[in-house]
């Protein structure tokens, strides 16, 4: 197994995959605690939705870097949903159910009214569940990739204490004066990022799982919010390696095996849980 | 010059007031308590002091060198909150958010003050516990020390002892007369007047048309004082 393994590794596309699907990873779960906490999951699973929708925009109009265009549509959605999720006429889960569900359905009807490829359901099929797209990356796409991680670990960790506050309280944040508004953004801004790039290795229905799991795990054990967030972190890269890893020596698919050692890990920690309250 | 002064404020959603003609100073010492039925507008005054909501008329002056951004503030607690995985120490610390400007940590300065609030609300020994594993009474003395961090002037609280039991309900009526007696201001939404008019030294009741600020004195000798005082046993929801 070890020998398949590094005979796999001996190609430069798969290291490629194992960093980025590495950093991915990492950058997923660092927003995940937030996201469960501050009731936003559902913010992170319409938006997988509309990088879907866009993906196929992006698709059909031959754009040699699909990235650029989907990153930005993406960030936009984010902060219209925020912004509107307040106080518009559409209530916020409503909204988002209309816009994810509306987003899936144009995104297939335009892959399927112009697609020029031979093998349409494949394309649909590995831009919901991901397959083999984080293997097939460009050399441009994994430096991208790779920029875009950094930063958000570096805004995460600039920022942690503020975003620490506001999830916690907001309303004596902004009583005292923390701009809630500007951190809200940022947090909708960067979560859009991590969709997109995680849509790369996970495919967009598979998305949230990777950013709520090892939050939710995280939280069955540690008692801190700078444990979970750390556990979380720790818990994510090593599914996502095992994952990959899997994948390769199994040849299963990368975005789906990933997920399910998620899932495992969950049950694990649920388990320890149980075991501590006796 | 008072540290708080309401002027003709008139508060409520969007054009439709809900309170009008509000007209009161609070003094640098004093420990008012604001009581009235629910929907008085009591957590609608509350929201528009912190800045959280804008007044429709009128308006709000700090005085006594405070800056608006410098009140201490208790709210009621949130959904999130109950199963929040969070130390004693990462809250309280946090009550420093608004000192730190655009530095990224907390100093050691703001450390030792959170350490320092922590011990004075007696919560030091549970610093490295979980906050969603104390006790209601505990939860409201972490958060108290956590306002304490963003104040040493105003503390704004929204029904502190709401949900506690008779024994830590005078726990933290003691706890905060003691705050009030080192020269904390003390601003508290109340549904029990009884204790309001022990503890406090003025009282606002909203009700509706009929609003009374004053001290507590002039609150027992009001008629809406003496209605609500003694014709309901004290105790008003």
């Amino acid at each position: 197994m070890i020998a398949t393994i590094q005979q796999y590794l001996a190609f430069p596309f798969v290291r490629y995959a194992l960093i980025v699907g590495t950093l991915i990873a990492l950058c997923s779960s660092l927003l995940g605690v937030t996201l469960v906490l501050k009731r936003f999951s559902f913010i992170g699973d319409g938006l997988s939705h509309v990088a879907f929708g866009a993906m196929a925009i992006a698709g059909v109009l031959h754009l040699s870097n699909d990235m650029l265009f989907v990153m930005p549509v993406t960030i936009l959605s984010a902060i219209l949903l925020l912004r509107t999720g307040r106080n518009a006429k559409v209530k916020g889960d409503a909204a988002v159910a209309m816009i994810s569900v509306g987003a899936l359905a144009i995104g297939y009807l335009l892959l399927n009214l112009f697609s020029t490829s031979s093998n349409l359901s494949g394309d649909v099929c590995s831009t919901l569940f991901g397959s083999t797209s984080i293997l097939t990356l460009t050399q441009a796409e994994v430096w991208l990739c790779v920029g875009l991680s950094i930063a958000v670990v570096v805004l995460f960790v600039l920022f942690y204490n503020r975003i620490f506050a506001v999830t916690f309280d907001e309303d004596f944040s902004r009583a005292v004066g923390t701009k809630v508004e500007t951190y809200n953004l940022l947090i909708a801004v960067v979560i859009a990022v991590i969709i997109v790039l995680a849509m790369n290795l996970v495919g967009s229905l598979l998305i949230s799982a990777l950013i709520i799991f090892p939050a939710l795990s995280a939280m069955r054990v540690f008692r801190s919010f700078k444990g979970v967030t750390i556990c979380s972190a720790a818990l994510s890269v090593t599914c996502a390696l095992a994952g990959m890893l899997i994948s390769i020596v199994g040849g299963t698919p990368v975005g789906s095996t990933i997920v399910a050692v998620d899932i495992a890990v969950f049950f694990v920690f649920a388990a320890i849980e149980r075991l501590r309250r006796g | 010059m008072a540290l708080m002064t309401c002027r003709d404020l008139a508060l409520g959603y969007e054009s439709h007031a809900i309170l009008e003609g509000l007209d009161f100073a609070v003094n640098a010492g004093d420990y008012l308590c604001i009581v009235g039925e629910n929907g008085s507008g009591k957590s609608t005054l509350m929201r528009t002091m912190l800045g959280l909501m804008r007044p429709l008329r009128g308006a709000i002056e700090f005085g006594d060198g405070l800056r608006g951004d410098e009140i201490g503030y208790l709210p009621q607690q949130t959904v999130v909150q109950r199963d929040f995985p969070a130390t004693v120490r990462e809250i309280v610390l946090s009550g420093c958010q608004g000192r730190i400007g655009r530095r990224p940590f907390y100093s050691r300065e703001e450390k030792a003050l959170a350490e320092q609030n922590m011990a004075r609300m007696g919560v030091t020994q549970f610093r490295r516990r979980c906050y969603r594993e104390l006790s209601g009474g505990q939860q409201q003395r972490v958060l108290l020390a956590r306002a304490l961090c963003a104040t040493r002037k105003l503390l704004l609280l929204d029904e502190p002892v709401s949900g506690l039991d008779p024994r830590v309900t005078a726990e933290m009526y003691k706890l905060i007369e003691d705050l009030n007696g080192e020269g904390v201001t003390i601003i508290m939404i109340s549904h029990d007047i009884a204790a309001a008019v022990r503890y406090a030294t003025h009282v606002l009741h909203l009700g509706g048309a009929q609003v009374f600020y004053g001290s507590v004195e002039a609150y027992r000798e009001s008629a809406l004082g003496q209605r609500f005082l003694y014709s309901e046993g004290g105790e008003c929801a």
